[in-house]
């Protein structure tokens, strides 16, 4: 790996928050290994990553959510280890993070009692952030995700703390309510007070933050000002490597392919997806592209058989399905690889046992387990996915990319006609991101047909044959792999038109 | 009870709906209390005071009981042992009172409390230490306290002093307003204070989602401490009100209330999940689970169909419970 | 810790079953040291006999807490199935034990139908159905107005007869389950799924697996377990009151603890639970041996159990 210098532009400027050399590790996992982060008064920082970089991991630390292994933090001038999130609160320091952590079963006001929040405080910045006529005696269980965020918002504004961590709270939020949110960041800022800003979205990381961090593998690698045109150099840094594969694939991306038709779907409705018509041929990768939210997920619930769409069709080798369970999607060939790998592992159990799940998937296969075709069949799949670890060992005790090996061995050994691979390399090294590409291309190439999302746009290129993307529940656009470059993907993936302006003039706002 | 985010953004104008949603089980645990009254008068037109007065004295312990599980419950746990925990603070009332006056006996009942209050807490402590389920912790502390019931008392002796036992069993005011509901006063006492505190809401708030709780800032062990706690208060009082109720005191007393405080809750709509629910609907539970033998009686049925039918109903309602949950997802 | 004491404990977790072995002979150890010449094969078989209905009794509950669930009904499906095969006694022996057989199947496809299909948790399902069966048992009792009914002779030898002077006859019985169960849970596809049900209900779903059928059946066998233990228990007993197994439900969940399968479900194994039951049963014969009044026995057991409990929870750092 290429040694990045770990600049600090202006190291000797007063800081409001010096961590240095933090590291934790989870087990066999290391989530941090030496993270450096700089804050001065009055200053939007970004924290920039890619998935399974350590973002969280140093949220928490900074918290006192989590203790680090080593390093050290000084908040204001003093060098402190906050030993609960209370502790950091007192201190001046409060994160939102991206699930809102009011309590469902209080009452806003009861929640607002529990942590103490000064409630006049908490009334000012609901006017702020235009909920005015919000009423206190409502039950978050009963409220919609974008009110819970701006309501824990609020209620970390309300105890004016000197430093603010927005974790990805953009995420669940609508255009016009993140602009709300950037307002309030703004103010904080124009008070001489800070914000750490964590969010997946370049443009608006570049329209808010004054700095930006960039961790990758759980190092700092980089301090970025993203306005002074940095937008590139922050996503070489996070990439890392894999930037300069993608230029080096890019040079000849997979031709469409021609094969038979795998799967249909057609006018496609379920929840935020909103009538979405495409084929998935076989032999080919068909890229998803998408911002966080946009029916991707109801699509491939639908077609592993997770959850019913509410009209439309899936049509698998000619005839029209109706998946009442996953096992009915499985029989019909289609398999899913959540992006969650706790969702589809048995922690507890070996590799083997793990593997061999959907051999037994039917009551006919209760009875006796031939031991010697098991093992043939799982260590073919474990061989293939180079997963360097005995089959008897607990799933638990694998790394992130070795478990994820798991979840498509396990299809390996099952059989498909049509995997369906939802962002399945979220927190995993590059190396084994690498494998995990290289295999579907040729499982594709083998003639399956394997439909492919990926919340990391660069890495697209690196699979697909084809792309759509995603916007708003409907399908916007369609080009081969070749045209898919990461600004031609962001930009559809934004719902703008191939030709329009900048993607972050319509973000920033 | 959930609703959907579209109705909940509302901003205002849905109060009434609201109540209806958030206290709709209490509401029909007290309508069918009242129809199963009714059905009782029908049954037996000379329904009078004296059965009336019967009731209370029945459901007064289960009452209890039911507070008790409803305290461990709320705030995400079990408690098994709250029956044997009831019979301890029975036989260690009975052991200090006989052939004591009035004033002694309530002396000995405030350092019951305290004992048995003491007990709960160390099975919470227990919990919270070793990090043992507490459907384990409370199986295994349930031998314990009924080995001490039973080393504080071989077998059932009455003596427990008469002026006590009128605490419950006289009807000082009127005979349709017997003293054994007067003492549900109890609750508002200890429970009112309780929700409205810090304390009340962590105990909520533990219950409903650990890991919010945390982040909220509560601790986690203490306050599943203190809920265990409140909880052997409770079964304490379920003791002392045994003793008031039967006159006896018997180590094998609580056996059957751990199991139908548990049936109380689940009628009176405590989520066993924990987090939801109140006190209301438990207490009125237990007059409904008390008021169906007699029912069977006034009806010549035999009485033990009477544990059959709280089975069944107890299976009914969770059912209920779990296909409206069903029902109310999009 | 340093990194042999982690070494260690990984090993103390990988053969935990020796440990409880070990256990197991110190406890038989401190019966020879109080009287000498107790521990003898008279001792081990008695103790073999009092163990087989509560090692029965286990299994059914060690299936269903795999599979991250709990059956309360057992000690009363016992009953209740002992109860009913006596009842049935005059009718002939075969179809007294298929009565007897009928009732624990019965209530556990109840117990499975309940939980699977209508989602009702676990502990509340089978809390109250235990209701239930010692309710209609009350009723079935007072009906079937006969005097203290009677065990048939070929359960009674199966209870308490022996073979050889020493090896009880239910040992017998006993194995042939164990084997059946041991053999099952790991080489079986049905075993599996009890694994994996109790590890990660979603993840089971996202395989293929409609999970309704294998619950649904485990309750079923958890129920027939249960029946055959009340048999067993009827037999030793030489008697079939209505309070029979009572006294076995905690013990059954606490075997299974001690055994070492997790509460949560998804690991564990029966061979664990063979000898929770065993150590129990031996725990209770020092105390007998002690002279311990019962108070204090029942009291020194709770300890014991929350003691085990906690030393798996705490020391081999189960998450």
């Amino acid at each position: 790996m290429a040694a990045v210098p770990n600049e600090i532009p202006d190291a000797n400027a007063r800081a409001l928050l010096v961590a240095s050399g933090l590291a934790k590790h989870f087990g066999p996992v290391v989530a941090l290994r030496s993270a450096d982060l700089r804050v001065r008064p009055g200053e939007i920082h970004a924290l920039m990553g890619a998935n399974g970089a350590g973002k969280s991991t140093l949220v928490k630390i900074l918290t006192g959510a989590l203790t680090a292994d080593a390093g050290t933090i000084t908040f204001g001038g003093r060098t402190r280890t906050f030993r609960s999130t209370s502790e950091a609160r007192k201190a001046g320091l409060i994160c939102v993070y991206q699930d809102p952590s009011l309590l469902p079963d209080l009452t806003v006001l009861q929640n607002l009692k529990l942590t103490a929040t000064p409630i006049s405080n908490f009334r000012r910045y609901l006017v702020e952030l235009g909920m005015a006529r919000f009423d206190l005696q409502s039950m978050p269980r009963e409220l919609a995700r974008p009110t819970l965020s701006l309501l824990d918002l609020a209620r970390a504004l309300a105890i004016e703390p000197q430093l603010l961590l927005l974790d990805e709270i953009t995420a669940s939020l609508p255009a016009d309510l993140t602009v709300r949110v950037f307002n309030v960041a703004r103010q904080l800022r124009a008070e001489g007070r800070s914000v750490i800003f964590i969010s997946h979205r370049l443009a608006e990381v570049s329209a808010l933050c004054d700095r930006a961090t960039v961790l990758r593998d759980g190092k700092t690698v980089g301090v970025v000002e993203p306005a002074q045109g940095g937008e590139e150099r922050i996503v070489k840094l996070m990439l890392g490597p894999v930037a300069d594969e993608v230029a080096a694939e890019a040079a000849s991306p997979s031709a469409p392919a021609t094969g038979a038709v795998a799967v249909e779907v057609r006018d496609l409705k379920a929840g935020t997806l909103d009538g979405v018509t495409f084929t998935l041929r076989f032999g080919e990768v068909l890229g998803v592209a998408a911002l966080e939210g946009q029916g991707q997920e109801e699509l491939f619930n639908c077609l592993a058989g997770v959850r019913r769409p509410e009209s439309g069709q899936i049509v698998v080798g000619g005839n029209p399905r109706s998946f009442h369970h996953p096992g009915d999607a499985i029989r019909a060939g289609m398999v899913l690889i959540p992006a969650d790998r706790v969702q589809a592992l048995l922690r507890q159990r070996s590799v083997r046992e793990n593997v061999a799940l959907p051999l037994v998937n039917r009551i006919s296969r209760w009875g006796p387990i031939n031991p010697r075709r098991e093992k043939r069949r799982v260590e073919t799949a474990v061989k293939r996915l180079q997963i360097d670890t005995r089959v008897t060992s607990e799933v638990r005790r694998l790394s992130g990319g070795n478990q994820q090996k798991v979840g498509i061995a396990r299809w390996l050994a099952g059989g498909f006609k049509t995997l369906l691979c939802f962002d399945p390399t979220r927190g995993i090294d590059i190396g084994t991101k690498r494998q995990i590409y290289g295999l579907v291309k040729e499982l594709a190439a083998n003639g399956s047909a394997v439909l492919l999302f990926t919340s990391e746009l660069p890495e697209i290129q690196l699979a697909c044959n084809r792309v759509i993307v995603l916007f708003g529940g409907k399908l916007v656009d369609e080009m081969p792999a070749s045209e898919a470059d990461e600004k031609a993907l962001l930009r559809a993936a934004h719902g703008l038109p191939s030709e329009a302006e900048e993607p972050q003039s319509q973000e920033g706002a | 009870m959930a609703a959907t985010a579209a109705e909940a953004l509302r901003p205002t104008g849905i109060q009434f709906g609201r109540g209806i949603r958030r206290f709709g089980w209490t509401i029909a645990v007290y309508v069918l209390f009242g129809v199963l009254m009714v059905v009782t008068v029908i049954i037996k037109p000379d329904y009078g005071s004296f059965e009336w007065n019967t009731l209370t004295l029945a459901a007064l312990p289960l009452a209890f009981a039911a507070a008790a599980q409803t305290m461990v419950v709320l705030s995400g746990g079990i408690d098994l042992s709250v029956g044997p925990l009831m019979a301890l603070a029975n036989v260690l009332a009975l052991r200090a009172m006989v052939g004591h006056d009035l004033r002694y006996s309530l002396g000995v009942a405030l350092i019951v409390l305290f004992e048995v209050t003491l007990a709960g807490a160390l099975n919470g402590v227990i919990i919270v230490v070793t990090r043992v389920p507490d459907i384990v912790i409370t199986l295994a502390t349930s031998f314990i306290w009924a080995g001490l019931a039973l080393l504080v008392l071989a077998k059932p002796t009455p003596g427990i002093p008469l002026d006590f036992q009128n605490l419950a069993q006289g009807s000082t005011l009127s005979p349709w307003l017997p003293d054994a509901l007067l003492l549900l006063v109890v609750f508002p006492l200890v429970w009112i204070p309780l929700r409205r505190s810090r304390a009340g809401l962590a105990i909520y708030a533990v219950g409903s989602d650990r890991n919010a709780a945390f982040r909220s800032g509560v601790n986690l062990g203490l306050t599943r401490v203190v809920a265990y706690a409140v909880g052997g208060f409770f079964a304490a009082c379920g003791g002392l009100a045994l003793s008031m109720t039967t006159g006896v005191g018997s180590p094998l007393a609580g056996t059957y209330y751990t199991l139908s405080g548990v049936s109380a809750i689940v009628l009176g709509g405590v989520s066993l999940a924990g987090g939801r629910g109140g006190m209301l609907g438990p207490i009125a539970a237990a007059y409904i689970l008390s008021l169906i033998p007699a029912i069977l009686i006034y009806l010549g049925i035999d009485p033990n169909y009477g544990q059959m039918i709280q089975g069944v109903l107890i299976v009914i309602v969770v059912m209920v419970g779990g296909i409206g949950t069903m029902l109310r997802r999009p | 810790m340093s990194t042999r004491a982690v070494a260690t404990v990984r090993l103390v977790q990988q053969h935990s079953i020796v440990v409880l072995i070990a256990l197991l002979v110190a406890l038989a150890g401190l019966i020879e040291a109080i009287r000498p010449g107790a521990v003898n094969a008279n001792w081990v078989s008695n103790i073999l006999e009092f163990a087989a209905p509560l090692g029965i009794l286990a299994a059914g509950q060690t299936l269903v807490v795999i599979m991250g669930g709990i059956d309360l009904s057992v000690a009363n499906v016992a009953t209740a199935a002992a109860y009913i095969m006596a009842s049935q006694a005059p009718f002939g022996v075969t179809r007294s034990i298929v009565a007897g057989l009928f009732v624990g199947v019965l209530v556990g496809l109840i117990n499975g139908v309940g939980v699977a299909v209508f989602k009702v948790q676990p502990l509340i399902m089978t809390l109250a159905m235990g209701l239930v069966v010692t309710g209609s048992l009350n009723v079935y009792s007072q009906a079937s107005v006969r005097t203290v009914p009677g065990v048939p002779a070929v359960i009674h030898t199966l209870g308490s007869g022996t073979v050889l002077g020493y090896v009880p006859v239910s040992l017998f019985l006993w194995a042939l389950l164990a084997a059946v169960l041991i053999v099952g849970l790991r080489g079986t596809g049905f075993g599996r799924l009890l694994y994996a049900l109790g590890d990660n209900l979603e993840a089971t779903r996202l395989a293929g697996v409609r999970g309704w059928q294998v619950l649904l059946t485990n309750y079923a066998a958890c129920g027939l377990l249960s029946a055959v233990a009340g048999l067993v228990l009827a037999g030793t007993v030489n008697a079939a009151d209505l309070s029979l197994a009572t006294v076995l439900l905690l013990p059954s969940v606490a075997a299974v603890v001690i055994g070492g399968t997790s509460i949560f479900g998804g690991s564990g194994s029966y061979s664990g639970t063979i000898v929770g039951a065993l150590i129990l049963t031996v725990l209770n014969s020092v105390l007998t041996l002690l002279d311990v009044p019962d108070a204090v026995k029942q009291v020194l057991y709770g300890a014991i159990i929350v003691v085990l409990a906690a030393a798996y929870t705490r020391v081999l750092g189960r998450e």
